[in-house]
């Protein structure tokens, strides 16, 4: 199976490794990595859904918003999301519809809040099997 | 990961520059504060990288200096203090952290550990249940949009005018619990979103509540001022900042500094440095709307502060005043200020960013609250919560040196991850209850990752900061009960 994404050490931290085949699956890999990080991905269903639009000046620093984007819908208004559909991506712009459902305490275990998605040693790259990009996470 | 391989050249036995020489670009020298033991992991985890890095920044005046509790940070080392020229400098959101504004409260009592230790369950369990803490937590308090703002103007004499404490309380909390330049205009509507549920409440990740029993005395005159006064006295230590907001503050002035650093023309070795001088719109407003965050975390922890006594009061039948619970101290540990300084015979402004550091103001500074005049401002070092923590003062030579800081706390070696994969949430409880500390947490697995194998043992911290002279241990307490968010 093509990896999806991985977790990643960082000292006071932690930092995801997202992969995909094209750029729409790279940043759907990146939101289910911030996602599993903080609960179990199977524990979420498919009960409501979000129109997300983020911009920024590059595409490294659009990974980023978006990631900050579903931060703030976590932490600001509890929802939890377990699919990404990416309706539009340019260089700095995205677009896309996030399926998920309201934080409930009583089956959903919150593993760590995730606080902010940084700058540092981000990395977005583009090679023979496709994309794979790198941020880490504030907790 | 290899060594970090370039120059630290002792100058003497805790002191270690960097030279300028080491990068181009460097405007000042680096210094690190750290004894010849420390040095192995420091340049293992490459932060001595981080500290050139900072000294990159427009306006940086003296060093780019990093505390012996330093440890890699993003962008910013955590751990590190820089002071730029207020006229030609720079200010910086990665120099103040995501948690504007983190710190730690102190209050005491006059409870001896004979009195607490029959009832430290039911003490930990009340506490636990009258603080909110974890993730996702929301305050007992509600407020409204018109009180956020007044709370992000006023700090914590917001929580005491509605009776979340008491006046003195303010005047034994650095700045008084309030930076004046405070702008709500400067805050997004998704920061007040996130922090109008999260006032009052502890948070989650390396946030706790401690009773702790004091176990030496360094300096019983100093310590006595303070009002702690014996071994066997019960101390209690709050750490918490600004929670989801002054994150989202954090994240968004990030943005607005990316850009501004290719607007102002400023070359910098790491995007997390992103940066706008201080004197520029970027700048002013990035600074106003941190003193919002930083209000907020006062507010924060004066209410949490509040509810301990409340707490205590409940367990022991008598009233906080009964019980001697005041407060001896508040300090920031992720904050930029504004502050004069003497360099070289000469005053300047200067915007000091302290980054996982503490202020360390003599006695006699105008700062150092009247109380402490005579012994220097309240440094307080908490360690991990297997260990201990420490009461220090500040110095005249962390004026002279450091621009009044010192460390903040023990400093992480092992990652989240790390300490996960080799120690389990429900082993760190039996340890330490076998050690005498009871401990609750929101989530027990995610307590492993703030095992005290973790962290670096604060002791070897303080020993660097008190023999390098920036600030004087006066005692050190060790747990009883612990509260983790």
């Amino acid at each position: 199976m093509r990896k999806t994404f991985e977790i990643m050490d960082h000292t006071a931290d932690v930092g995801i490794i997202a992969y995909g085949m094209n750029i729409e699956e790279l940043f759907s890999n990146a939101a289910l990595a911030l996602f599993s990080l903080i609960t179990e991905l199977e524990s979420i269903q498919e009960k409501l859904h979000l129109n997300v639009k983020v911009g920024s000046d590059e595409r490294d620093s659009l990974l980023v918003e978006w990631l900050n984007e579903l931060i703030y819908f976590f932490d600001a208004k509890h929802v939890l999301f377990n699919r990404f559909d990416i309706e539009s991506l340019t260089e700095n712009e995205l677009k896309a519809t996030c399926y998920g459902e309201d934080f409930d305490p009583l089956k959903h275990r919150i593993k760590r809040g995730i606080k902010a998605a940084t700058y540092h040693m981000l990395r977005l790259d583009k090679n023979n099997d496709g994309f794979k990009a790198q941020v880490i996470l504030d907790i | 990961m290899t060594q970090w391989q370039g120059q630290l050249i002792k100058i003497d036995d805790y002191r270690w520059k960097i030279p300028e020489s080491y990068k181009t670009g460097m405007r000042v020298a680096g210094l690190i504060y750290a004894s010849k033991k420390m040095l192995e992991s420091i340049r293992e985890e490459q932060t001595p990288e981080q500290v050139a890095n900072v000294a990159f920044l427009p306006g940086i005046i003296g060093y780019s200096m990093a505390m012996p509790d330093i440890h890699w940070g993003y962008g910013f080392p955590i751990g590190g203090v820089a002071a730029m020229d207020i006229k030609d400098g720079v200010v910086s959101p990665g120099g103040v952290g995501y948690d504007i504004n983190c710190g730690v409260r102190l209050l005491r009592t006059s409870l001896t550990e004979a009195e607490v230790r029959p009832r430290i369950s039911q003490l930990i369990n009340t506490l636990f249940r009258d603080i909110p803490s974890g993730l996702g937590s929301e305050g007992k308090i509600k407020i409204s949009q018109k009180e956020m703002d007044q709370l992000m103007v006023e700090g914590a004499r917001w929580a005491v005018k509605r009776g979340l404490g008491l006046e003195e309380d303010l005047d034994v909390t650095e700045e008084g619990g309030c930076l004046t330049d405070a702008d709500p205009s400067k805050i997004s509507d998704r920061a007040v979103k996130r922090g109008m549920p999260q006032a009052g409440t502890l948070g989650s990740g390396n946030h706790f509540l401690e009773i702790q029993v004091v176990k030496e005395i360094f300096d019983l005159h100093t310590a006595s001022i303070m009002g702690i006064t014996d071994v066997g006295q019960i101390l209690v230590l709050i750490h918490t900042g600004s929670r989801g907001f002054g994150h989202q503050i954090c994240t968004d002035h990030l943005r607005i500094m990316e850009q501004a650093v290719s607007k102002y023309g400023i070359k910098l070795p790491d995007r997390q440095l992103a940066c706008a001088p201080i004197e520029s719109k970027e700048g002013q407003d990035y600074l106003a709307a941190m003193a919002c965050a930083a209000n907020y975390a006062w507010a924060n922890r004066q209410c949490i502060a509040h509810w301990v006594r409340e707490s205590f009061s409940k367990i022991f039948g008598r009233s906080p005043e009964q019980l001697g619970m005041a407060q001896v101290y508040d300090v920031a540990h992720n904050i930029a200020k504004i502050e004069d300084h003497t360099i070289d015979g000469r005053k300047v402004k200067v915007c000091v960013h302290r980054k996982g550091a503490t202020r360390a103001f003599p006695a006699g500074h105008k700062d150092t609250p009247k109380r402490y005049h005579e012994i220097g401002q309240p440094v307080l070092v908490p360690g991990d919560m297997g260990r201990c923590s420490f009461v220090a003062v500040g110095t005249e030579k962390a004026m002279k040196e450091s621009f009044g800081s010192t460390c903040h706390g023990a400093g992480r070696v092992l990652s989240r991850g790390a300490a996960k994969r080799s120690i389990r949430g429900a082993d760190v409880i039996r340890e330490l209850e076998n050690r005498g500390i009871t401990v609750k947490a929101e989530d027990v697995s995610a307590l492993a990752e703030e095992a005290p194998q973790a962290y670096k043992n604060v002791t070897e911290v303080i020993d660097v900061v008190h023999q390098a002279g920036i600030s004087r241990k006066v005692a050190m307490a060790v747990p009883m009960g612990v509260i983790k968010g």
